[in-house]
């Protein structure tokens, strides 16, 4: 049995460590970007994120006032038990939403859409979102909370099979483009596309393709993999840097989930994870323990299973 | 590479003798007094005809864009955390008069306005726009907050869309966006990234259903 106490003193550790620590395949990755950008002014704004980075840590200080829409991500193995049952873990999480916003402090970025009620604690209706997967082994929790900006970069488009990878190319530069002007898409991004599913799944693959893999991971599907290389390298010859200034370096990684989709269509969507790409995650196990790591490991072999029954995942990679 | 960027400090309220010296691209940190208001601000102001929370002695002269992370603790005083920038374009609507209103000479945000909004309105007030950079340096930001000297509007609006008026130092970087002048770095460097446009395209097609208010054309503004 996972005691609750542990899963909400874990959620407030996670709550933190998003907001304050850039992850490390981020940071890794923003590294190379200065390394290698040609923008005399993109190079100094990167520079300046590099120093925001080590200030937040100094100062254990958010390192971005916006805050984002702070969420989580909820894996659990298939032995798992939760003290109090699912119920209790939903609220736990929301205790440790709002109390880390009061403690770290976080900006209370949410409101009613209609009525701009704030809480004051990022906690309303719908807030924070919790998604769930699952896994077939294991009786833990795997608990990760994601704080993404939550109002440019990202756009859904419902494209066909005729329009093909050059229609791919098109909504994808479209999107970088709109969003990478004067910066409001805060890049350098690790962008998320998201092809196939539903309408709904083809926007939540691509977020979690952005905000749930890390910079250096790639897709099993070797023909995806080189996509997303190919379509890396094509977004940083926009000739775009930080802020939309002149410079190569608008993309750090680029993920491509894809899901099955209906017969007669390709939907596509497009999700930028910004210069403060916040997220944290831990393994919480049954009894209490908690193991912080880096890669939420949520797309596995079994997330992407393609057959009816899951098999071994030897069998079941193979389509 | 990096190439070293004019630098300047620069003190608050600023003269205009002081917003002249400013160039595109320069690097400021300002110290002095600024003030937060954004959309909640602007319609409770403007709209609502409220008018200002407080005298421009009080508030300051510099306009940021932004809600600070902050919370409020039991005896009354604030806790600043991580403060940044919003997107400043969407409040282009209610900068009719807002100089004369307000006694700004400087709007600091995120990501500047259309040039259009600078020519119609910053020019006639001789005001100028400071971006902050990255976005998100929330942290250095944060840093250069000395004080919060008094927050207008807690309760009508909540902690995020309140008034904050704020003591700061070193408080940077940013960047000169606009100038006396009305013209803009953002529009400048968006002009040369237009020019290789055509040859990234090249290998795409537009999607087989357009939409309504879509346009081919890349070097269009999509704000304003």
């Amino acid at each position: 049995m996972i005691p609750l106490s542990s899963i909400e003193r874990t959620a407030e550790a996670l709550m933190a460590k998003a907001a304050i620590e850039i992850p490390d395949d981020y940071l890794a990755g923003l590294r190379r970007c200065a390394e290698t950008e040609e923008g005399a002014l993109s190079a100094f704004v990167i520079k300046a994120m590099l120093d925001n980075y080590e200030a937040a840590k100094a100062d254990r200080r958010a390192m971005c006032g916006d805050t984002g829409v702070p969420r989580w991500y909820v894996k659990i193995g298939n032995e798992a038990a939760i003290e109090g049952g699912p119920v209790a873990l939903e609220a736990a999480l929301r205790r440790a939403t709002a109390k880390a916003t009061a403690e770290i402090p976080l900006r209370p970025n949410r409101v009613h859409p209609l009525w701009r009620t704030d809480h004051n604690n990022n906690v309303g209706i719908g807030a924070p979102e919790i998604e769930y997967a699952f896994d077939p082994e294991g009786d833990w929790i795997d608990l990760i909370t994601v704080h993404k900006g939550g109002l440019f970069g990202s756009d859904y488009r419902m494209l066909f099979p005729g329009d093909g990878i050059e229609g791919i190319r098109r909504f994808y530069l479209d999107t970088l483009l709109a969003f990478g002007k004067r910066g409001l898409a805060c890049q350098p991004a690790i962008v998320g596309i998201g092809l196939g599913g539903s309408k709904d799944t083809s926007m939540v693959l691509g977020k979690q393709a952005s905000c749930l893999r890390v910079v250096g991971s790639r897709h099993p599907d070797p023909k995806i993999a080189a996509l997303e290389e190919e379509l890396k390298d094509l977004g940083n010859r926009i000739g775009m840097g930080a802020m939309g200034f002149v410079g190569n370096s608008l993309v750090v990684a680029c993920h491509i989930e894809v899901g099955y989709c209906h017969t007669g269509g390709m939907p596509m969507s497009v999700h930028m994870f910004c210069l403060a790409s916040r997220r944290a995650c831990a393994r919480v196990h049954a009894d209490g323990r908690a193991e912080f790591r880096t890669d939420p490991l949520w797309f596995t072999d079994y997330r992407r299973r393609a057959t009816v029954e899951w098999k071994v995942p030897a069998e079941a990679a193979a389509e | 590479m990096m190439s070293a960027l004019k630098t300047i400090r620069l003190d608050l309220p600023a003269s205009t003798e002081d917003l002249e010296k400013l160039e595109l691209g320069t690097v400021l940190y300002v110290n002095g007094r600024l003030f937060t208001a954004r959309e909640g601000a602007y319609k409770r102001a403007i709209e609502e005809g409220v008018g200002m929370p407080a005298s421009p002695e009080a508030l300051g002269r510099a306009n940021f864009h932004c809600s600070p992370a902050a919370s409020r603790n039991a005896d009354g005083s604030y806790r600043v955390g991580a403060v940044s920038a919003t997107a400043s374009f969407r409040f282009a609507r209610w900068l009719e008069g807002w100089f004369e209103l307000s006694g700004c000479n400087i709007i600091i945000g995120k990501g500047g306005m259309a040039p259009e909004t600078y020519r119609r309105l910053f020019v006639p007030a001789k005001a100028v726009y400071l971006t902050t950079v990255g976005y998100g340096t929330g942290a250095l930001l944060g840093r250069g907050i000395r004080r919060v000297a008094a927050v207008y509007w807690r309760e009508e609006l909540g902690l995020a869309q309140a008034v904050w008026a704020l003591d700061v130092a070193d408080f940077g970087p940013l960047l000169v966006e606009s100038d006396l002048r009305g013209e803009s770095l953002f529009a400048r460097e968006n002009a040369k990234i237009a020019s290789g446009l055509e040859r990234v395209y090249a290998g795409t097609r537009p999607a087989t259903l357009s939409r309504y208010g879509e346009s081919d054309d890349k070097t269009k503004e999509l704000i304003g």
